[in-house]
């Protein structure tokens, strides 16, 4: 019995010292937590995106912390207006309204439209493809279609259909991780209540785009003289927008004869042309 | 010459159809597209308009920045235009278009150069047009132009490694006497005391030839490579003659050595004997579908079609062409691409040579160690790639590799590793030019702050001395 004594004892006298040295070493060497930035983060939606221009969530949080009038509460695009209003209330300002935006294509040519050059062997990726001749397809300007969007999103809102990379609007945040590994540089990140968009990024002329793919703008500039607001040019071959103009009459998407131009529908709104019955 | 260890490499299949084969000259085909961008460095611009008339060696093409050739008509005829498309590297150029008119006439500006100095000797290189002939195109006046005794030791590349390749090894039976010449005279002007000729042994006859010819001479020898892939390369082959290491990021001549390709010192010596620059090329044709494979010689700017059609033209469904060897050699997909300064074999495959196995997963077994020449480790670089993990990627040496291919090549799972390298590489490259920029912006912005807290602090004196 009294073998068991002098352990026990040992061990509890033991955890009581190393306790008691914890507990000071907790209390002297301890560094300060900015409880706002804590709050701020448990707000964020920790997905690490960057939109905010800042290297991550945690880094936002500590920046808005460390400076809240200087930083603005609302740069969070994933978040929306929901954690814009949150931050807010956290810092005790006013909520701002985030300007919610989405990703956008500038490119039609799906694998009917666009012609293939080449059977491409080598590593299937949009970067490795880009350096050799400019990929398979005959359109050098285009979407490559092996998604390195795709791979890059990480909410799963762009996906490659039939060689063609495609946004879906509804779970699109506008955090930008497609445009910047897009190496054809044809991913917009624009304003969601943009609805008018030209798909097509070719800058060979008319009759060389015609040539490599069916669905490319070929300058002729109907669209600009239909353009009442001055809002759409040809600039290097291809129709432009300039979204501060546009007013989303869509004027111009009726006038081209490519089909190139696109109008997105109102969220929540019927269109007002059925698709099916357009594509009949 | 080495110290008994070698560099790991592959046994690949030589292949080599066309050996034996002298080198036959092309006549000049109907039309050449000589693109101004054969080398690597700036572009030049075209220094003849629409509606010239040209002469064999005539200069057509120069530019004034330091990293660049001079690139002379290979033909006689007159320029039809000057016009923008794509060439065989994949990039949109400017293209002289001549139209020939058969008789090939020789420019009067085609005279020996003379040469009293090694300022004059650089001069003329760079007047010669001359490229690395090997494949990388890195312009030669460039590579010749070192610190005076920087460099002890020149190496003559005539390893042709790769497989069904076999014009250097033609070149150097037609011409191993020019070839030893311009060496000499390289040697001459550049004062190098060394050379050394490296030949693969599948070559014994090109051996023989060279220790004929060097009989009782002291300043240059030949060095027998073994018969492992890629004795070319050139890492690999100053390893294999002198056992200096040339590590990635070092130039040959900080180890004391310059390596030219065979062909590269023939055409030179040619220049500096008889003053015409480089306007041909020799190539193999070659390839299961090639009726008729050979050696030729073919004026630069030649579409590969009008080529092919020379050898015979092709008796099945071409698949895959090839610019270069198989190893390293390059893909088109079309066949109306002009011949460059840097091409030496044309490969035209059917299905069945071209048809690709599918790919299945890693089994470390190792064999791509076993096979790198640099002694990288290409399945964890994969790895890391895929993991866009870029401190792993320079942990494990990326920056070493030099696309040899020998880690695709003995891969049983049929992994395309050297392409991922290469993709790796460039992620690497970009990062290093994100973060040499972030520095630099860093920089600028610490020294703006130096220079207001100067102006305050020079203001407040002024001040004070004011109040005073």
């Amino acid at each position: 019995m009294s073998g068991y004594v002098i352990p026990v004892v040992m061990t509890v006298v033991i955890a009581f010292i190393a306790s008691a040295l914890l507990t000071l070493a907790a209390k002297f060497m301890s560094v300060p937590v900015d409880e706002t930035a804590v709050a701020i983060r448990n707000q964020l939606p920790g997905a690490n995106c960057g939109a905010c221009g800042f290297a991550g969530c945690d880094d936002y949080a500590a920046a808005l912390a460390a400076d809240p009038d200087g930083v603005k509460t609302n740069l969070c695009v994933p978040g929306a207006d929901g954690v814009a209003a949150a931050i807010a209330a956290i810092l005790g300002q006013e909520a701002l309204d985030v300007i919610e935006q989405v990703a956008n294509v500038r490119c039609s040519g799906d694998c009917n439209a666009t012609k293939t050059e080449m059977d491409y062997q080598g590593l299937k990726t949009c970067a490795a493809v880009k350096n050799f001749f400019g990929g398979p397809g005959a359109c050098k300007y285009g979407c490559i279609g092996f998604g390195d969007c795709e791979r890059a999103c990480p909410y799963g809102a762009i996906q490659v259909c039939n060689g063609l990379a495609r946004v879906n609007r509804e779970v699109c945040v506008g955090c930008g991780m497609c445009a910047s590994v897009c190496p054809q540089k044809i991913i917009d990140i624009i304003a969601d209540v943009k609805r008018v968009h030209v798909g097509c990024n070719s800058a060979d002329k008319g009759k060389d785009t015609t040539k490599a793919c069916s669905a490319g703008c070929i300058g002729c500039k109907l669209c600009e003289k239909e353009c009442k607001f001055d809002a759409i040019h040809v600039i290097n071959n291809h129709a432009v927008i300039d979204p501060d103009k546009c007013k989303n009459c869509g004027l111009c998407a009726k006038k081209c004869p490519k089909k190139v131009i696109h109008v997105f529908p109102k969220p929540n709104v019927k269109p007002f042309v059925k698709v099916d019955e357009a594509a009949s | 010459m080495s110290s008994g260890k070698h560099l790991k490499g592959v046994h690949v299949n030589h292949s080599k159809n066309t050996a034996g084969m002298p080198i036959i000259p092309m006549p000049v085909p109907e039309r050449v597209y000589i693109p101004m961008s054969m080398h690597i460095g700036a572009p030049c611009q075209p220094v003849v308009a629409k509606g010239d008339h040209v002469k064999v060696g005539q200069l057509i093409g120069d530019c004034d920045k330091p990293v660049s050739a001079p690139i002379h008509s290979s033909v006689s005829g007159d320029v039809e235009s000057i016009e923008q498309f794509m060439t065989q590297n994949g990039r949109v150029d400017t293209n002289i278009v001549i139209k020939t008119d058969g008789k090939q006439e020789i420019a009067e500006t085609v005279v020996p150069p003379v040469i009293n100095s090694r300022e004059d000797f650089i001069k003329a290189v760079r007047a010669s047009g001359l490229v690395g002939l090997g494949g990388a195109s890195f312009p030669m006046s460039i590579k010749y132009n070192t610190k005076p005794g920087q460099v002890d030791t020149l190496i003559l590349n005539g390893a042709e490694c790769e497989p069904y390749i076999t014009v250097d090894h033609a070149a150097m039976l037609a011409y191993a006497q020019d070839m030893v010449d311009g060496m000499r005279t390289i040697m001459k002007w550049l004062d190098i005391p060394r050379g050394i000729i490296g030949i693969e042994s599948n070559k014994p006859d090109a051996i023989a030839k060279f220790n004929e010819i060097l009989a009782g001479s002291t300043d240059i020898s030949v060095c027998t490579l073994r018969q492992v892939y890629p004795q070319g390369a050139e890492r690999v082959i100053i390893y294999e003659c002198t056992g200096r290491h040339l590590i990635a990021g070092k130039l040959p001549a900080d180890v004391g050595c310059i390596v030219s390709n065979v062909t590269s010192v023939l055409k030179l010596q040619q220049f500096l004997t008889t003053g015409m620059p480089l306007t041909t090329k020799f190539l193999t044709v070659d390839g299961n579908i090639v009726a008729k494979p050979q050696n030729v010689e073919v004026p630069i700017g030649t579409m590969i079609c009008d080529l092919i059609e020379h050898c015979g033209g092709l008796t099945g469904e071409v698949k895959k062409i090839l610019l270069g060897g198989p190893m390293m050699g390059r893909a088109i997909p079309r066949d109306d691409f002009a011949i460059l300064k840097s091409n030496n074999a044309v490969l035209c495959f059917d299905e069945k040579f071209a048809a690709q196995r599918k790919e299945t997963a890693c089994i470390n077994c190792g064999r791509c160690v076993a096979g790198c020449p640099m002694n990288l480790m290409p399945a964890r670089l994969s790895r890391a790639f895929k993991d866009k993990d870029i401190d792993a990627l320079r942990e494990y040496n990326v920056m070493s590799c030099m696309d040899c291919g020998c880690c695709a090549y003995s891969c049983p799972a049929r992994k395309q590793l050297n392409f991922e390298i290469k993709q790796a590489k460039t992620l690497v490259m970009e990062d290093d030019k994100k973060k040499k920029a972030k520095a630099e912006a860093a920089a600028a912005k610490e020294a703006a702050k130096a220079a207001e807290a100067e102006a305050a602090k020079a203001a407040a004196e002024a001040k004070e001395g004011g109040n005073k």
